[in-house]
């Protein structure tokens, strides 16, 4: 098992599995954040429910935050491992030959991803910790009132267009890194048989709906606030 | 119609000294000629004029020994596909065009001279495994004995078909040797023959591989568009497979 | 002085294999270990040989000019490998095999070594099937045959248009055991320039190592040349551009008869040549003309258009065109044996009815076999009354089927679609029958040296049947020299290993050395491929298909003046202690140089028209070949005396006590 741990394939697995993950959680979160183009009070309940219950909490949230570290570190491990692994570079290349942008890019859309997730963690996930956890207010509510604060908060997130310019881009760059990533998983962990081409188009329509989903979204609340 | 070209080929005098591209001339080439007899032409003028001619690595020139291993505006074998070099013709090209000639480059192929790669990394990765350890004194059963479906017969000749060139570690962008790895793993693994064997095979090659300082395959499926003999990425599939279920069971 | 002994066993010709295995020396496997052996190449024959010696318990020093045993030209055939399995129940046998390679090879082989090689065939499927060679299968998962030239069975195994790249793959993978058990030492890019004999023994080779130009002393027990043949004589050829005849030829030089040298394959169905920077003729398999028909333009005037270019071969209607070869041979027909189709071919395009720009080319037509085959398909699959489009592309798919990659490979040179119009063939070089004479044990006349696969004479005569090399070289390679060179290697176990210090290795290595310093220093006018090609079209032209006594006499002074030319004017570039490409090639050049020379004297010595050599003046009315049995069943073994022109002739008589001799008929 040492020996299997280190190797690139072993990599390229955990890289696979980690990524089926992440694509798992995007649609709950889709799914919830969906909610919200209906009204407050759906939207308001699963936010307290999932900001609150100590198993999504203590227990999922850590695995989600563990997964999504381990996907972009290993993600740029391996980055440098294949750079170096050509230590003297074409003078021509011509990449788009054979294969497609999104493949060959993973490391910038998976990077401004990585920026954007930053951006994210600063509007939604730091302030939310810093209330529940460092001031202690559990209550999910604004001081004096008598419904759930999510919804407001999310509406004023995207009243910025900026803000909702970078996530448009960041989520064009997600549904690029969808288009290679979600078949390049599936090829990871070995599979590739004849339900392949529907697995494909599957992931064809995964890659472009979830950010879609997200983009609505954003655009809804930055329209309708 | 005769083609004048411009060529940009990459000069090396051995593995210890630095190259560079040169540009040289040719003229009056035809549209006929495959792009090695062009690169005769070039060399026949080289050795007129007293020069060095370039090394390029080449055997059968019928796209089957796998000897030929030119990247050529970009692209491993040129821009037409399921080819080698010797089979790629000039028609392919037109009147004063420019074109790239470099070696097939990765750390695991070091240039031993111009466009000439040594690819002893691979010949170690099959040492490592790509056999079935049945002794060649004849004393074997009837060969019907063993009955193969068709299919998988099929599937194995297609992986079997590789010829060693080394087109998917020059194209792919991480240097990547899992077409060439997984196309013998998988001959072997759809025989009943080499599944007796399959697990430390599996095992063996892969760690070869890794030793040998290959990048990761990140599925850009470059190999397979570039592959002279269309390996498919199935194979690459297949032997992730098979080395996860040999590692964990 | 003639010493040649062919040590055939006695006994009937059924028994003789089996009963002198049981009673040749052996070595015991712990000896075994002592005992260093050399082989020079690595294909089928070498390769095989290889495996199996080190797996005997041997150490062995293999040597490649390719930078892998994988790429040797065996690689390169596509056809398929014969075997007397019977497997298709159509009365084939080990005596019908036998029977048919005689017959095919003109009743110029050697009896026993033939029925050896039948009898062993069928092991080698096993052997390869054992080995994880993916051949053919059918519906049933059995393995699968077809048929091939001047055979009424079907008993052909093929892994698609690859076999001999599956085949040399299994051998290599055999190899790769014994590399990485330390059994076999690879030396890749290195090649044989000298065979070195140590009092009257091979003993060991001289190599260079041909990326850092050093030259290197090896030493064995023995030592076995599997180095291919030596068709690049001709320069435009099937084979491979590095082939050549250099272990052989100077095997030859220090002693090793060499046997039959005019014998030369020409193959019927290759892609014609276009132009003068040519470097080399593609094989179309033999096994397309299981479904291909052969034609040229009956009428002179629709040939002389088509070559023009003013007319297409689809618009020649079915009764102006001529399928000579069906129309020569009905029985066999299309799958008429190599030589023979050749000549037909050679015959209609030298009375004008060649079809391409150099009216060197007949057409290779499938469109009764794609109308065929679409018929029966749209049956099987339930289709009544298929409209003509409908069968055209049912019988496209099954073509492609069988032999895909030959049209795709055919369609990448020409820039034509086959499946549309005929291809265009003609015959190019593709097989040396004659080689390094050889006795049943494959021992060339220096002891200790041994010759496998296409580089020895032994069981092809005059011509070589399709499918029968890949069956030669592993036969020789598993099967037959790992038996007997045990019994030559059993008085050596005490030896011990051959010390390279000796006055004989520093003579070898000071005349190679000066050899390839002259080559580098010679500062000369032309290149080596110059010198090359005009050997190849004195070759062509008068050693060629068709032999004439005064051809053969002007090849010879043709040939000794472009040689003398080559010794003064050749121009190498580069330094001998690196990586140098145009040296290699001029000493591989100077070597066919001397060869040719042989080669044509063989030609001109037998005054009769047999397989692969036709004398024109040696040719029945109808154009066939006119065998003399009374005074040429031998084989003509040259010794070596310090020229080509002064080698001097022995003879092996063939003595036929199994088979008569008859007129070779395929009408």
């Amino acid at each position: 098992m040492s020996g299997f741990l280190s190797s690139s394939i072993a990599k390229k697995v955990a890289m696979a599995l980690s990524a089926l993950f992440l694509i798992f959680f995007l649609i709950i979160h889709l799914a919830v954040n969906l909610t919200s183009l209906f009204g407050e009070n759906v939207f308001n309940e699963l936010s307290h429910f999932m900001g609150t219950n100590p198993l999504i909490q203590f227990a999922l949230q850590p695995i989600l935050i563990l997964g999504v570290v381990f996907h972009f570190v290993l993600g740029f491990v391996l980055e440098i491992k294949n750079r170096k692994s050509r230590n003297v570079k074409y003078v021509k290349y011509n990449g788009a030959a054979n294969a497609t942008w999104m493949s060959r890019n993973m490391i910038i859309s998976g990077g401004v991803i990585l920026a954007f997730i930053v951006l994210h963690f600063v509007d939604f996930w730091i302030p939310e910790i810093n209330t529940k956890y460092i001031l202690g207010d559990m209550s999910g509510q604004f001081e004096g009132e008598t419904s759930f604060r999510y919804f407001t908060e999310l509406q004023h997130k995207f009243a910025n267009p900026w803000r909702v310019v970078a996530y448009v881009v960041a989520f064009i760059l997600l549904a690029l890194h969808l288009l290679h990533g979600f078949q390049s998983a599936f090829q990871s962990i070995g599979f590739n048989n004849k339900y392949t081409s529907c697995l494909k188009s599957f992931g064809k329509f995964y890659a472009i709906a979830v950010p879609l989903g997200f983009i609505i979204i954003a655009l809804f609340h930055h329209f309708n606030h | 119609m005769n083609m004048n070209l411009t060529l940009k080929v990459w000069r090396q005098k051995n593995a210890q000294t630095k190259g560079k591209m040169v540009d040289y001339k040719v003229t009056d080439i035809s549209e006929h000629m495959s792009f090695l007899e062009m690169l005769d032409v070039l060399n026949e003028d080289l050795v007129k004029k007293g020069e060095e001619p370039v090394a390029f690595d080449h055997d059968c020139r019928e796209g089957i020994c796998g000897m030929c291993s030119l990247f050529i505006n970009g692209e491993a074998h040129g821009p037409d596909r399921l080819i080698t070099t010797c089979q790629l013709h000039m028609r392919k090209f037109k009147n004063g065009d420019t074109i790239y000639i470099e070696p097939f480059r990765a750390k695991a192929f070091p240039v031993i001279k111009d466009l000439i790669v040594d690819r002893m990394a691979f010949e170690r990765i099959q040492q490592a495994g790509g056999f079935i350890s049945v002794n060649t004194s004849g004393n074997t059963t009837d060969a019907n004995s063993i009955l193969i479906p068709k299919h998988n017969a099929d599937l194995s000749m297609d992986a079997a078909a590789c010829i060693g060139c080394g087109a998917c570690v020059a194209t792919c962008k991480n240097s990547s040797a899992m077409l060439f790895v997984s196309a013998k793993v998988s001959q072997f693994a759809l025989l009943p023959q080499g599944r007796i064997e399959a697990k430390e095979r599996v095992l063996n090659m892969v760690r070869q591989m890794d030793l040998e300082g290959f990048g990761n395959c990140t599925n850009t499926e470059a190999c397979e568009v570039e592959c002279p003999k269309g390996i498919s990425l199935e194979n690459i599939a297949r032997m992730n497979r098979e080395y996860l279920s040999a590692s964990i069971f | 002085m003639s010493t040649l002994n062919s040590k055939i066993p006695e006994g009937p010709i059924k028994d003789k294999w089996t009963k002198y295995k049981d009673k040749i020396n052996l070595v015991n496997p712990a000896n075994k270990r002592n005992i260093d052996i050399i082989v020079v190449g690595t294909g089928l024959a070498g390769g095989s040989a290889a495996a199996t010696l080190a797996e005997q318990g041997y150490n062995v020093k293999a040597f490649a000019y390719q930078d892998s045993p994988r790429r040797a030209h065996s690689i390169a055939a596509q056809g398929g490998i014969n075997a007397s399995k019977n497997y298709m129940g159509d009365g084939d046998s080990d005596y019908r095999l036998f029977y048919d390679t005689i017959k095919g090879g003109d009743y110029r082989s050697r009896e026993a070594n033939v029925y050896r090689l039948a009898e062993v065939s069928s092991n080698i499927i096993d052997q390869c099937v054992a080995q994880g060679v993916p051949l053919a299968r059918d519906y049933g998962g059995q393995l699968d045959n077809r048929s091939f030239g001047g055979t009424l069975v079907s008993r052909t195994f093929y892994a698609k248009g690859q076999t001999g790249q599956q085949l040399l793959l299994g051998a290599y993978s055999a190899m790769n055991r014994q590399i990485a058990r330390g059994k076999i030492q690879m030396f890749n890019r290195h090649e044989m320039l000298d065979v070195v004999i140590v009092n009257g023994k091979a003993r060991g080779i001289i190599a260079r190592d041909m990326i850092t130009g050093e030259i290197e002393r090896h030493s064995a027990h023995a030592v076995v040349i599997a180095s291919g043949g030596y068709g690049n004589v001709y320069y435009l050829s099937t084979l491979a551009m590095g082939s050549n005849a250099t272990a052989a030829w100077k095997a030859h030089k220090k002693g090793a008869y060499f046997a039959n040298p005019c014998f030369t394959q020409i193959h019927p169905t290759c892609i014609p040549r276009s132009g003068d920077y040519q470097s080399k003729l593609t094989l179309m398999s033999e096994s397309l003309r299981n479904d291909g028909r052969i034609w040229v333009p009956k009428k002179l005037e629709d040939a002389k258009a088509i070559q023009q270019g003013k007319l297409k071969p689809t618009q020649i209607a079915e009764e102006d065109r001529d399928y000579y070869l069906e129309r020569r041979y009905p029985s066999f027909g299309n799958l008429a044996p190599r030589d023979i189709s050749s000549r037909a071919a050679k015959e209609r395009c030298d009375a004008g009815y060649g079809v391409n720009a150099t009216g060197e080319a007949v057409y290779l037509d499938f469109s009764t076999a794609i109308n065929r085959y679409g018929k029966e398909k749209a049956f099987v699959l339930g289709i009544h009354n298929p409209t003509q489009e409908k069968i055209i592309e049912l019988g496209e798919k099954v073509i492609n089927e069988k032999y895909g990659n030959l049209f795709q490979m055919y369609e990448k040179i020409i820039d034509e679609n086959p499946y549309k119009t005929p291809m265009m063939i003609y015959p190019a070089t593709h097989y040396t029958m004659g080689g390094l004479w050889v006795d049943y044990n494959l021992m060339t006349t220096v002891p200790g040296m041994y010759c496998i696969g296409e580089a020895n004479f032994s069981d092809h005569g005059a011509n070589r049947l399709g499918a029968s090399a890949l069956m030669q070289g592993l036969a020789d390679g598993y099967f037959v020299l790992p038996y007997t060179i045990g019994d030559y290697l059993a008085p050596d176990i005490k030896t011990g290993a051959i010390p390279t210090n000796t006055p004989e290795f520093d003579e070898a290595e000071k005349a190679i050395r000066e050899r390839l310093e002259f080559f580098i220093n010679n500062k000369g006018t032309h290149s080596v491929d110059y010198f090359h090609k005009k050997l190849g079209k004195i070759m062509w032209n008068k050693v060629g298909m068709g032999r004439t006594e005064q051809g053969l006499k002007e090849a010879i002074v043709e040939i000794q003046q472009v040689r003398e030319d080559f010794w003064k004017n050749v121009k190498v570039p580069g330094a001998m202690n690196e990586l140098n490409p145009e040296l290699e090639k001029a000493a591989r050049v100077a070597d066919f140089l001397e060869l040719a020379e042989l080669f044509a004297k063989d030609a001109l010595e037998r005054n009769e028209s047999c397989g692969g050599h036709f004398r024109e003046e040696y040719q029945t009315e109808e154009g066939e070949a006119m065998r003399d049995d009374a005074n040429y069943a031998y084989v003509a073994v040259w010794e070596y005396t310090g020229k080509p022109s002064e080698a001097v002739l022995h003879k092996e008589e063939l003595k036929f006590e199994e088979l008569e001799f008859k007129t070779r008929s395929y009408k």
